[in-house]
């Protein structure tokens, strides 16, 4: 498969400060791939970077084969972009702000199509203001899809989202990538990236610290943990052959009379790999 | 050229829905008008010669429209937009930068060209004012008169960082200005101060091209020395937003 993104060694520092330390990943077409991170790890800045917003202090990058710090109208034509904050303009309809961004470009989709894809033809006539929150992030991707893109840019698509918001966007996302849509998302929420992505990068302060499926990262982290409670102490074992941990625990455990209260074993789930990831990077940039 | 038209329509529409602009942008010179106008209903006294007052208000509410619309106007919405993220939404469509702006302006010309005409035709039936003299100049105006305030206002709004203040800003300029360089009524009384200030703002030499133009039929290039002080105004406005304008919204 070809890769609709790459990018290699991408630096950036603002005042003196490194946001990006050296970030290289490769998106291949029709792939959903998911830039994961907490607040300020580099997710956003990247993400600007591509879409051509900001410029890159060195390393390489290229979208759909364009240098997107030239930002070329022929590159533009192919990208849809739904940023982290954005309103469009209140006093127009749904239908016509569609209307308004598909005259920017040579081969728009159909807007009515469009409105129906994102859920919105009940509003078609509304004008923006009224719309909901979530009706508003609807209309955002409408808008990033109405120039019939083949790559689409998600900044944290659900942030402040309520548990039902997230689902419905979470299945938009998925009909975008039985279109053959490329998909590039950011999110803080690790089970949103474990949802859609087909791979994960998590960055945390500027680097990108594992890359992979969502599985790989489980796998990444092999080791199973074994929790119990003795003399009022917790106590976390973890080992790469729990078969033999237990049988040298309950052993002694039985010959000694003493019990393993609160006994679990249990194997890491995405969220821990993540926060331990992350965890150890924060600890390293102290 | 297909764009501009397409983007010039969803200007307009916008501008026309927006209850606000409508209001402030378009009304309120010729509400000050029909204020103005119904108070001083003399003739007053211009370098010796009387000249209705209907006449002298309506080219001094001509500036201030211009300068109204076209700064004010254009500080606000360029604000407004560039906070909220259309600006940069925009960005990363295949829409030239230079199309957009183009748009916006010529929507600008539009309103203010409205606007002139109101003016002309409310001075014409509720105060009984002249026409203008010299009709092709007077439209020359309104182009002027845009020109230069929008190169104003898209510098001003490159300097205004928040959303928030840009009315108070636009307003603590605008009305001042306006009232030193003799929108609201002639300014032969003011203390020397006051005029002094006045000999360098760009209103008070537009309102002298104007008055050139609209009372005496003089051509638009009459005075070279006003027209240049009103360009470079404009160019320095310009110079501003060529240095500092911003599609992206401020840090928040």
């Amino acid at each position: 498969m070809s890769d609709a993104i790459v990018v290699r060694d991408l630096r950036k520092s603002y005042d003196g400060v490194e946001a990006l330390r050296g970030v290289s990943f490769e998106v291949q077409v029709g792939e959903v791939f998911g830039l994961l991170g907490p607040n300020g790890a580099g997710k956003t800045t990247t993400v600007e970077i591509l879409e051509g917003y900001r410029r890159r202090d060195g390393g390489e990058v290229t979208v759909l084969g364009h240098d997107p710090a030239a930002a070329p109208r022929a590159l533009r034509e192919r990208i849809g972009v739904v940023l982290q904050q954005s309103e469009l303009n209140p006093l127009l309809t749904v239908r016509e702000v569609h209307q308004m961004f598909a005259g920017y470009y040579a081969r728009p989709r159909s807007v009515d199509d469009v409105i129906e894809l994102v859920g919105l033809a009940e509003k078609r006539e509304a004008r923006v203001k009224t719309l909901s929150g979530g009706q508003k992030r609807r209309l955002d991707l409408g808008v990033a899809l109405v120039g019939d893109p083949d790559l689409v840019f998600l900044d944290e698509p659900t942030t402040g989202f309520d548990p039902a918001a997230r689902r419905s966007a979470w299945e938009m996302i998925r009909v975008l990538r039985s279109l053959g849509k490329t998909i590039l998302l950011t999110t803080h929420y690790l089970d949103e990236a474990h949802q859609l992505a087909d791979r994960v990068a998590v960055i945390q302060t500027g680097r990108i610290v594992s890359l992979g499926t969502p599985s790989d990262l489980i796998g990444d982290a092999q080791r199973v943990e074994v929790r119990f409670v003795r003399d009022g102490e917790p106590i976390v074992i973890a080992t790469d052959d729990p078969t033999q941990t237990l049988h040298e625990l309950t052993s002694e455990a039985l010959a000694s009379g003493r019990r393993l209260q609160q006994l679990e074993v249990r194997r890491p789930t995405l969220e821990d790999v993540y926060l331990e990831l992350v965890g150890r990077d924060e600890e390293d940039a102290e | 050229m297909r764009m501009l038209v397409h983007q010039l329509a969803y200007e307009q529409r916008t501008f026309w829905r927006s209850r606000e602009a409508a209001v402030f942008i378009f009304i309120f010179p010729l509400l000050l008008y029909a204020l103005l106008g119904s108070v001083y209903s003399d003739e007053i006294e211009i370098d010796g010669v009387g000249v209705p007052s209907a006449d002298v208000l309506l080219a001094g509410l001509f500036g201030y429209g211009a300068a109204n619309t076209a700064f004010g106007g254009l500080a606000i919405i360029l604000v407004g937009r560039r906070e909220l993220g259309i600006l940069k939404r925009l960005r990363s469509t295949p829409l030239p930068p230079a199309t957009y702006l183009a748009a916006v302006l010529v929507s600008t010309l539009a309103i203010f060209a409205l606007q002139a005409v109101a003016l002309v035709l409310l001075g014409t039936f509720a105060f009984d004012a002249s026409a203008p003299a010299n009709w092709l100049g007077f439209a020359g105006a309104v182009v002027l008169g845009v020109a230069c305030f929008a190169g104003l206002g898209v510098g001003a709004a490159s300097l205004i960082r928040s959303a928030e203040g840009v009315s108070a800003v636009v307003n603590v300029v605008l009305l001042p200005m306006a009232f030193v360089s003799g929108s609201f009524g002639p300014r032969e009384d003011y203390p020397a101060f006051l005029n002094a200030i006045a000999d360098v703002l760009p209103l008070t030499y537009f309102l002298d091209i104007v008055n050139g133009v609209y009372l005496e039929g003089d051509s638009l290039f009459a005075d070279p020395r006003a027209l240049g002080v009103v360009a470079a105004w404009g160019a320095v406005g310009l110079a501003i937003a060529l240095r500092s304008f911003s599609w992206m919204p401020r840090e928040r």
